[in-house]
């Protein structure tokens, strides 16, 4: 079957006055429909990078990027893209963030209107949509943010540190809520992140790269005994640690 | 509507209900406090209004170079009586509130163009900073050559004043908006125009409004400035004739009524800002 993000050969080359630097060489990764994707790497490997040339923002120097096929040029409502903060604006209401994307994209009309309130609906922040984020719990802003993402249906969530700014209860709960929802909107993800524990928690496949210029240095299917997968539960998994260990060997860090 | 009243009011009786003694006796130390503070400060403006009044009754100053509260009052009363004391009021405020509404509107518009192009604002800044610290009202008599000895002029120095202070700061607002929210909205494929709309212009709106209340100020500088140079009203120009025909109790109570009025004016901005500017930043 056909792969719906597809990396061919992408390399990516910062240029700056202090010379050029190499952030990405050579990488080559495939991501079936439905999947969750971990990417992990030590900082400055180009994890991010990764993700803004997935959703168009950046154009690789070398290789090509596909969607279902399609070389990716400029960004596109197939792929939808969550930040390390929500970055819910102050100066509108739950609701009024929500429906951003579709006021961007053009695409705010009764149908995508009544989606977006049954989203809220299906997520528990209905009776907070017409609520300023300030008033919201740091959780509850982050599915916010989600149902902003989500709004505009994109098939591809790109989740870029998305829980890093969240204390470390609220991450676990918050990890708990953003799986579940991906699980049931059946979205494909691909989640950046420094945390090792949340990598293998949430994925399917765990890609670890190298420092700069960031390669693949291997890629690990999880399988893990659990009765139903979610996040938690894979933390409590026999084979977890094993995973982990692994990782963190390749990532090889030194302070 | 009334509900919501209703239930605040009920709210706050149950917590008065629920405040412990030692709550109450904090709140009753903040609010004593509060008290005090503002009766000193009235104290002091009383102190001064009298000790000033005396001082000329007893002979201890010269009131005919000082001038004094009373004779200032009369002033007052004889202006009002002739009509022209609201007139001149009314004359100069429309003057600054013209000129502070201009500068901030092209202030702002020529934000945007900047925030636009950064070649052009690359390319104007040292401009910019060269204007910034020029002293703008040695452009007065520029502005009466060009312009004519009338009510134009003053507005126009008065606008002048608050202009390029209102472009420095409104454009540094506009380039600290935070970098990532322009990205969330990129991601969506927002075009430039969208990234100005949708979160530069809403994002610096606190800053536009800041900026405004600096503007006041300024623009009184402009105005009153502008009257010495030119006007046949106004306070300035009062400020000015009474120094002229050494009448001092018309420049003091001038200068008095002036105090009032940018105060006054000061305060509206800010309970504009109150109005306009919710704070719904919980960081």
């Amino acid at each position: 079957m056909g792969y719906i993000v597809e990396l061919r050969n992408i390399g990516m080359i910062y240029h700056s006055l202090n010379g050029e630097i190499n952030a990405l060489e050579n990488i080559n990764l495939s991501v079936e429909e439905g999947e969750f994707v971990s990417i992990v790497g030590p900082s400055g490997c180009g994890k991010s990078t990764l993700l803004s040339l997935i959703s168009g923002l950046l154009k690789p120097t070398f290789g090509s990027v596909l969607i279902n096929g399609k070389e990716v040029n400029g960004t596109s409502n197939e792929v939808g893209y969550m930040l390390q903060k929500d970055h819910l604006f102050d100066w509108r209401t739950i609701y009024e963030n929500v429906i951003l994307g579709l006021e961007i994209t053009g695409i705010l009309n009764s149908r995508t209107k009544e989606k977006v309130l049954k989203l809220l609906d299906t997520y528990g922040l209905y009776e907070f949509k017409d609520k300023y984020p300030g008033q919201l719990s740091g959780g509850m802003r982050q599915r916010a943010a989600l149902i902003r993402t989500l709004a505009t249906d994109p098939k591809i969530l790109l989740l870029d540190e998305a829980f890093s700014a969240l204390d470390y209860q609220t991450r676990l709960a918050v990890n708990e809520d953003i799986y579940s929802i991906i699980k049931k909107e059946n979205k494909t993800a691909i989640l950046v992140t420094h945390d090792i524990a949340e990598s293998i928690s949430m994925a399917d496949r765990v890609v670890v790269l190298t420092k700069r210029p960031g390669t693949i240095k291997n890629i690990h299917e999880i399988k893990l005994t659990c009765q139903k997968r979610t996040p938690l539960c894979s933390r409590e998994a026999p084979e977890f640690r094993h995973y982990f260990n692994q990782i963190w060997k390749e990532l090889d860090v030194h302070v | 509507m009334f509900k919501i009243n209703q239930k605040k009011v009920n709210d706050k009786q149950a917590m008065l209900q629920d405040i412990s003694p030692e709550h109450r006796e904090f709140l009753r130390k903040v609010r004593l406090r509060k008290t005090i503070i503002l009766f000193t400060q009235l104290l002091i403006l009383v102190l001064f209004f009298v000790t000033w009044e005396v001082a000329g009754d007893l002979k201890l100053i010269d009131s005919f170079i000082t001038s004094q509260p009373s004779r200032m009052v009369k002033t007052l009363i004889n202006l009002y009586n002739e009509g022209t004391l609201f007139y001149h009021i009314g004359i100069t405020c429309l003057e600054t509130v013209i000129g502070f509404t201009i500068g901030t509107v092209f202030g702002v518009i020529i934000s945007i163009i900047l925030w636009w192009s950064s070649f052009l604002a690359k390319v104007i800044e040292p401009y910019l900073v060269v204007l910034n610290s020029l002293p703008k009202i040695a452009l007065g008599p520029v502005f009466i050559v060009w312009i004519g000895a009338g009510p134009a002029s003053i507005i126009v120095m008065a606008l002048t004043v608050s202009l390029v202070v209102t472009i420095l700061e409104v454009l540094n607002g506009f380039l600290s908006v935070d970098q990532e929210k322009i990205k969330l909205v990129k991601t969506f494929g927002a075009n430039k125009f969208q990234i100005l709309t949708k979160v530069v212009l809403p994002a610096s709106f606190p800053t536009m409004i800041s900026s405004l209340k600096i503007n006041v100020g300024l623009s009184w500088v402009g105005v009153i400035v502008g009257e010495f140079l030119v006007s046949k009203g106004g306070l300035g120009y009062l400020i000015v004739y009474g120094g002229q025909v050494f009448q001092l109790d018309l420049v003091m109570a001038s200068v008095l009524v002036l105090a009032v009025a940018a105060a006054l004016m000061y305060q509206g901005v800010v309970y504009l800002e109150k109005l306009l500017v919710r704070d719904n930043s919980q960081k």
